[in-house]
């Protein structure tokens, strides 16, 4: 493609410097600050990226060191990334939330010396693990706010590193570019810590071929340019917003605008109109939730406007993007339709100019799916994760299901293991698990294949689909095949449950906890008048528990269909009392449930199932935002939910 | 640890007396202010605290005393005059506009701080105009203060109870108050809430050094971030010192947490 840079600039230092010299003036980057949109242009950027990094070499950063960085979307977190890897240095993205216990393991591991901060409450946070740390020298808070009677010698403000690095410029003039001329593309550009589900996090090691690389091909398959707009609004240690926010921004030179506070994400997505756009299934779903409940309180007109058009949108919205035929009144009808409802819809979501949406992270549900793509929003599944720097399978434009996430897209190779674990070849993989080479052959053979973890298959049109985690996949007690994440994906495909952990390996039968999704169902007990005086209240309504069991007996009827699931039909269940939290180690900080723990923290709970009582008391320990700890108590109702015969196999 | 930096008595209240007919609201009631600190009013209901407040902001007339603000003496305050020379306050009971925008009700705090003309500004016309544009800038720098970013522009009546609180405060931080009177901040409020709002006085004070005065039930809070309290019964004052002082003073014990304490 002709607008992408020269293959020469093989290192997002370069990258920068070419997109400052070519389009020197176009916007890189907006910011909404005091509610008005500022813009950064390439040029901009680019001196303020030579400020930073000069400024963090005139503090005593060096090549190969690693350098913390924890923030929101904001300008300066992109910035410094992009200043620590003109000298050499390799960012480490860090989760905002991560508590402090968090923090020590990686500053150790990764001797993190110099950090850049957004606030006061992570200030406070690095300087309470400071002694533990040990080596922390530096670090730098972008707002004030708060700092004002700080005197720890460690602290700089942002700014002043700023006005140290142009002074530093000033008189070593040749440093900046000289630094950037020695990055090599074989060089380490980035470090991200996986969650883990278990143990320690892991560094996971990209250069800047592989990053490079993979952002290269996303932009050349779906054609991206220097005109597409993106929202920058996931974590930034996330490697998914790295490639979508910065190597892909850095790539094909496009604008990455930063919402003003997490709050305004929706509205500020309106105003800027994102033409590419990713978000995990569950956000596509809190969207479709509140387009839902807001529809249930429009008028009568309106909703009656709604409920039509989306009738002739699932028959024929998904068929129109896909560039299927399709006849004259029902292309009438969906323009109507587009006049009146998804035209208006699509702009309430911010959507009116994607291009390209993406999901990953999780299975989506079918429906969630195809209402996306109804709608004309051109909705596509991925699959990659941070050891493969994104971009291993991709649904090409015209072939897209809600099952797949696609072939391999350019330069992945595919094989299955005999295990049925997926192992992967792409110019994409990590080098290394830092300091761990363990752990690195144990994902990464001789051979060359990386070993996903995932559980796989490919499908005759040579389509992966993705079935669990391949240590997940574990077996009832008659042998029958048990893949947890499958039954939960299923369960949670319903808008009233939010969250669902499935048991019953090595047990004579499924079983699962769930989790309410407060906002439906609570709008559902007010409609019928039920009252209710918080989650745990709500959640121990008869009637919602009905409501439940539905849900649960619909999974249980689908589930008897599958051939070999068909002994997976969930027998009992329990709805928790509390919502399973990362910060009590339930979820990872990517919301994904950590079974094994979930297991032995309701121990009782599980016993009591399985034990065939009707009800059980429990006692869980609960930590709150600001570290104190408190308990939460109930006597939880184990309900019995209703199973199906296996289907017989059509003759 | 926060460092302080207390100055002068800003505000000296001298004797206050004042009663609706038979009922004695205040019997001759003295405390002072000092410069930057945070300074709080506790008493049981009905001990005459929002009376008080009442009194230095210029709502009520005290029959007896004086306040001595800035170092001028007065028989009493009036609103005006009070809002004037950097008095503002919030209310109990919120005395916000519902049906206007998080924004409007706060450039509302900011109004006199605006010269020109009502024509002028109804026509938005010329000097109106580049003036409303520098004071919705600094409205905007209070709500990035309070995180209400989200709401700028939601009717206030739609907000839940703890951010119509949050706006009340913001309509009174965009006055640039020199002192803040807060009553009761964190009524009504649940534990989170109460934390943001805590964490939002206590910048206020690092930050702008505004001196506030406060009333609060919620003991722990008051104690907490005050550095001086005063305590009230029945129109009385009955103790007045550092948050220590007043913990281990008998007599409020007595009346405050009753005797069975």
């Amino acid at each position: 493609m002709s607008g992408l840079p020269p293959v020469t600039a093989d290192t997002f230092p370069r990258l920068l410097a070419h997109h400052a010299k070519v389009r020197g003036a176009r916007p890189a980057m907006r910011e909404k600050d005091l509610g008005i949109w500022q813009t950064f242009t390439w040029r901009q950027v680019a001196d303020e990226v030579r400020a930073i990094a000069c400024g963090l070499a005139a503090q005593g950063l060096k090549r190969g060191d690693h350098i913390a960085i924890i923030g929101a979307n904001r300008p300066w977190v992109y910035w410094t990334i992009a200043a620590a890897q003109s000298i050499g240095a390799i960012p480490v993205g860090l989760y905002q939330d991560a508590i402090a216990s968090e923090l020590v393991y990686v500053f150790q591991n990764a001797e993190i010396t110099h950090a850049v901060v957004e606030d006061q409450e992570q200030v406070d946070k690095v300087l309470e693990i400071k002694e533990q740390a040990g080596l922390i020298a530096h670090i730098y808070y972008d707002d004030p706010r708060g700092l004002r009677h700080y005197s720890q010698p460690e602290l700089t403000a942002f700014e002043k590193l700023r006005a140290i690095g142009r002074e530093y410029d000033a008189a070593n003039p040749g440093f900046f570019d000289a630094e950037v001329a020695k990055g090599k593309s074989s060089d380490a550009a980035s470090m991200f810590y996986t969650s883990g589900t278990t143990g320690h996090p892991k560094g996971v090691v990209h250069t800047y071929a592989a990053l490079i690389d993979r952002a290269r091909v996303g932009c050349e398959m779906e054609g991206l340019s220097d005109a597409e707009e993106v929202l920058a609004y996931l974590p930034p240690a996330w490697i998914g917003q790295n490639i979508f926010s910065y190597a892909q921004a850095l790539v094909a030179g496009f604008c990455v605008n930063c919402p003003e506070a997490a709050g305004t994400v929706t509205s500020d997505m309106r105003e800027i109109g994102p033409t590419y756009y990713f978000a995990p299934p569950r956000v596509y779903e809190n969207l479709l939730t509140s387009v839902t409940i807001r529809m249930e309180d429009a008028s009568r007109i309106k909703r009656g406007l709604f409920k039509y058009f989306m009738g002739v949108a699932e028959r024929v919205g998904g068929r129109l993007l896909d560039g299927q035929a399709v006849g004259l009144p029902d292309r009438l009808m969906y323009w109507l339709g587009d006049l009146t409802t998804y035209g208006p819809l699509r702009n309430v979501l911010g959507m009116s100019r994607v291009r390209v949406a993406y999901t990953a992270g999780e299975a989506i549900g079918p429906d969630l799916f195809r209402f996306y793509r109804s709608l004309g929003i051109n909705l596509k599944q991925l699959y990659g994760s941070t050891e493969t720097a994104v971009f291993v399978c991709v649904q090409p434009d015209g072939q897209v299901s809600a099952e797949t996430v696609g072939p391999p897209v350019a330069g992945v190779e595919l094989k299955i293991a005999d295990n049925g674990e997926l192992l992967i070849k792409s110019p994409g993989l990590l080098r290394e698990y830092y300091k761990n080479p363990a752990a690195t052959a144990e994902v990464l053979t001789n051979d060359g294949w990386y070993h996903s973890g995932d559980a796989g298959i490919i499908d005759a049109h040579g389509h992966l689909r993705i079935i669990d985690r391949a240590k997940d996949v574990g077996r009832l007690a008659n042998g029958a095949m048990f893949a947890p994440k499958y039954i939960e994906n299923k369960l949670k495909f319903f808008p009233f449950i939010k969250e669902a952990v499935a048991l019953g390996d090595r047990r004579d039968m499924v079983s699962a906890f769930i989790n309410i999704e407060m906002e439906a169902v609570g709008n559902w007990a007010e409609k019928r008048g039920i009252t209710y005086s918080g989650y745990v209240d709500l959640g121990s309504q008869p009637a919602v528990r009905d409501l439940i069991r539905e849900c649960v007996e619909k999974v249980n009827a689908d589930l008897a269909r599958e051939e070999k699931l068909a002994d997976s039909q969930i027998r009992r269940f329990i709805i928790l009392h509390k919502e399973l939290d990362a910060d009590d180690g339930e979820l990872t900080r990517t919301s994904k449930v950590r079974r094994g723990f979930i297991g032995e923290k309701y121990g009782p709970l599980v016993e009591a199932i399985y034990g065939g009582r009707d009800e059980q008391f429990i006692e869980t320990q609960v930590k709150f935002e600001d570290g104190r700890v408190g308990k939460v108590s109930a006597t939880l109702r184990i309900m019995d939910a209703k199973t199906f015969p296996a289907a017989r196999k059509a003759a | 640890m926060r460092q302080r930096n207390i100055g002068d008595v800003i505000l000296d209240v001298r004797n206050i007396s004042l009663a609706f007919g038979g009922v004695k609201a205040l019997q001759s009631i003295s405390f002072d202010v000092r410069e930057h600190e945070v300074r709080a009013i506790i008493g049981p209901n009905g001990a005459g605290k929002s009376s008080m407040l009442n009194c230095i902001n210029g709502v009520y007339h005290p029959q007896e005393g004086e306040i001595v603000y800035k170092g001028e003496v007065r028989r009493d305050m009036d609103t005006h005059h009070a809002a004037e020379s950097g008095i503002a306050r919030t209310f109990q009971n919120l005395a916000l506009f519902k049906g206007m925008s998080v924004l409007d009700n706060i450039m509302t705090g900011r109004n006199l701080k605006m010269k020109t003309g009502i024509l002028a500004q109804a026509l938005h016309f010329g000097p109106a105009r580049a003036e409303e544009l520098r004071e919705r800038e600094f409205c905007e720098h209070v709500i990035d203060f309070l995180e209400i970013q989200p709401y700028r522009k939601t009717p206030v009546g739609r907000l839940p109870y703890g951010l119509q609180k949050r706006v009340d405060l913001g309509r009174a931080l965009a006055a640039q108050p020199q002192v803040l009177l807060l009553d009761e901040p964190m009524a009504g409020m649940n534990v989170e809430e109460k934390q943001d709002m805590c964490r939002f006085v206590l910048d206020i004070n690092d930050e702008f050094g505004t001196t506030i005065v406060l009333i609060e039930h919620d003991m722990g809070v008051v104690m907490d971030i005050s550095d001086r309290v005063v305590v009230l019964d029945y129109g009385k004052k009955i103790g007045d010192g550092t948050p220590d002082e007043v913990r281990n003073d008998p007599e409020v014990i007595r009346a405050y947490l009753g005797a069975g304490h």
